[in-house]
């Protein structure tokens, strides 16, 4: 590999790795490994285009951190949730659920892998039965995976509670009668009632209100120490991930383009992308009001990407080696690393502004 | 008396002056209070952000100011005037004439305000021919100018362009075009950047800051986004439960806000908080607008509520000069007031 060259550390090889990864168990062995996930769709209507929905995505995702996945729409943030949790299906891949591989020999039944990680979605309305109690909706997961009645309507009652909501009050109401912020806390309740080990939080705040989503975001943190959860959080909002991260995965038009620990990620962003995505924030202030964009332009279609690196087409330092070859995210060891895809950042990589260059 | 120095000198030169507009919606259920007494005036070349959470009011504020809610179901009262016109009192033509003439309008969504089965081309000039006359050749040279206003690049290929051939940006770059293309003194814009990409959202803004000064519109711009206020805001008015609570220059409001709604507003929204604290969320949700609380809207979720909050609701009270808030804890008087709460 000719990525930058991490320090050694005694944890163990680059990821993709050794069998060793594969023991069950204990603090060191990562909760969830991706390995080169892909998802294409094919364009309805006859022609041979697909949608490059998620092109070759790997990751790590350590036991009680919170990841933070940002990225703009249609650079397949939500597919690849949905991948993880095999609610769509990957074309290749390879998912390892605390050392055990995910529907494959030996390995553990995609039911088994769903009682272990659940999903909050963005819309709190439509991820709601309209037609049932939200007390029963939040009891259903633990009946339908093996509790009696009683015991899951105890369950229902208790951690509507600790998600806020008094269980005489609000348990027999219906979704249509509840504010956003409180359909919001249910669908969280019905998340955490199978006790799942980690909890995938798909735009889950994007759509309340501010004064709402600080009160969330603020739940999710007490949840996550007392139930000893592990996140992978999806947003738009870069303060937000900034805010409740550990680590951040940085997305474009179906790759990853930079990962790293959440401080590096926001004060030293090595990938042009992040930095133009960072430098997009509004200001808060004033007096100092942003005069130019970063970049120009619009994220290009998933469905044709560019050739080479897939942001070449905006990025300011692009050249001939970008529309030639695809950078490689650099070989990332641990939670520490921050690594970006990008020939600058890669010596002898033929870009002239290559690390080490002149 | 309480207004004189705020709106002495000011009155001569309103582009906008909206005094005490109600808004109902009546259904057969229930009646929901929208808009509930708001006063406030815009200058040519101004900038009004209206910020608010949703239900606050703030669109409905703005569909007012074009009559643009159902005739039948909404109850609007009060005084509208728009460049000397009196909107309320305005008949079929003059509306016509009024809504993308004089004031127009950009909307959140571009892909529903646009006409799916007509082109970019068509749509602008169809607009400059109904409002200014002319013919076809002279208004697709105008449509063609507006694009290159707008920096939508190979313009002369868009034109002829679809809405769904377009990206999420340059839809909403042609529909600022489509706004643009007689002149209007006044644009009201709804969100105009809440569905875009934050590395286009920031584009459209620096574009709609730069058009509207060099263009010298006013402009009532609805958001509930801090950010997007401070960039582009001169005047901010916060509205909390068909009211507005608080108004003044953008920095001041930001910098030190007067009304504790906007104080837990600016402390809710994350924006480089420390990871190892809790964000100072404001408790409670907004009041049910069908069942409006008496006095002070926001008292059920206010720290500091008193039993004077609760008689009525507190008026307009203005410290300094320019600045306005309705809180019973801000000290009536200019000069009173001394460190800020």
């Amino acid at each position: 590999m000719n990525a930058i060259s991490p320090t050694p550390t005694p944890i163990g090889p680059p990821p993709p790795a050794a069998d060793f990864e594969r023991d069950r168990g204990g603090p060191a062995q990562p909760l969830l490994i991706a390995r080169d996930l892909r998802k294409h769709f094919k364009v309805q209507g006859g022609s041979a285009a697909f949608v490059r929905a998620v092109d070759g995505i790997s990751f790590t995702l350590f036991k009680g951190e919170t990841l933070g996945i940002v990225g703009e729409s249609g650079c397949g943030k939500s597919t690849l949730a949905r991948l993880l949790l095999h609610l769509l299906r990957p074309d290749s891949g390879e998912l390892v659920f605390d050392g055990d591989t995910v529907a494959e020999m030996r390995g553990i039944t995609v039911n088994a892998l769903r009682r272990q990680v659940q999903m909050v979605f963005q819309d709190s309305y439509s991820s709601l039965n309209p037609r049932m109690p939200v007390q029963d909706t939040v009891a259903f997961g633990p009946y339908v995976h093996g509790k009696s009645k009683a015991d899951s309507r105890a369950v229902a009652r208790s951690i509507l509670s600790r998600v806020g909501l008094d269980p005489d009050l609000f348990g027999p109401r219906y979704p249509h009668e509840l504010s956003g912020g409180q359909k919001q806390r249910v669908n969280i309740a019905r998340a955490l009632a199978i006790e799942p080990r980690m909890v995938i939080l798909d735009e889950a705040v994007s759509a309340l209100d501010k004064s709402v989503e600080a009160q969330v975001l603020n739940l999710l943190r007490a949840l996550k120490a007392d139930f000893n959860l592990t996140y992978l959080f999806i947003s738009h909002d870069l303060n937000v991930v900034q805010y409740i991260s550990d680590r951040v995965l940085v997305m474009y038009l179906g790759a990853v383009v930079e990962l790293g620990p959440v401080d590096g990620i926001f004060s030293r962003p090595l990938h042009p992308y992040t930095r133009a995505l960072l430098g997009s924030r509004p200001s808060m202030n004033p007096k100092q009001r942003i005069e130019e964009p970063p970049i120009t332009g619009d994220p290009p279609s998933p469905i044709n990407p560019p050739s080479g690196c897939r942001f070449r087409t905006r990025c300011p330092f692009a050249e001939p080696v970008c529309e030639a070859r695809i950078p490689e995210l650099g070989a990332w060891t641990d939670r520490a690393s921050h690594v970006a895809a990008c020939h600058m950042q890669v010596p002898g990589s033929g870009h002239s502004q290559a690390l080490g260059h002149g | 008396m309480a207004d004189m120095d705020g709106s002495f000198h000011a009155v001569p030169s309103n582009l906008v002056e909206v005094e005490n507009l109600t808004v109902r919606f009546v259904t057969r259920e229930a009646t929901v209070h929208a808009v509930n007494g708001v006063t406030f005036n815009v200058q040519p070349g101004e900038v009004l952000c209206i910020l608010g959470e949703s239900g606050s009011g703030k669109s409905v504020t703005l569909r007012a100011l074009m009559r643009l809610l159902p005739p039948r179901r909404a109850k609007i009262s009060g005084l509208i005037k728009v460049d000397g016109q009196d909107v309320l009192s305005l008949d079929g033509a003059g509306l016509r004439r009024l809504r993308g003439g004089l004031v127009s309008m950009i909307f959140q969504e571009p892909m529903t305000a646009l006409d799916p089965v007509y082109t970019i081309g068509k749509q602008i000039t169809e607009t400059i021919i109904r409002h200014k006359g002319g013919g076809h050749a002279t208004a697709r040279a105008r449509a063609l100018d507006l694009l290159e206003l707008v920096k939508i690049p190979s313009a002369a290929r868009r034109l002829d362009n679809y809405p769904h051939e377009l990206s999420g940006g340059l839809r909403q770059r042609a529909m600022i075009a489509m706004a643009l293309s007689c002149g209007p003194r006044l644009l009201l814009a709804d969100e105009p950047t809440t569905a875009l990409d934050a590395t286009v959202q920031i584009q459209v803004l620096i574009l709609l800051r730069k058009l509207q000064k060099e263009l010298g519109m006013g402009t009532i711009f609805v958001t509930h986004d801090l950010g997007v206020a401070s960039e582009i805001a001169d005047r901010i008015a916060v509205m909390y439960a068909g009211r507005i609570v608080e108004e003044g220059p953008v920095a001041d409001v930001l910098a030190n806000p007067l009304h504790p709604y906007t104080r837990g507003l600016l402390a809710s929204t994350v924006h480089g908080q420390s990871r190892d604290h809790d964000i100072d969320a404001i408790p409670g949700s907004p009041p049910d607008l069908r069942r409006l609380p008496t006095g002070c809207a926001f008292a059920p979720r206010c720290a500091q509520v008193s039993r004077e909050c609760r008689a009525g609701v507190p008026e307009e009270r203005r410290p300094v000069v320019n600045r306005m808030a309705r809180c019973v804890r801000v000290p009536a008087m200019a000069g009173t007031m001394a460190a800020q709460v």
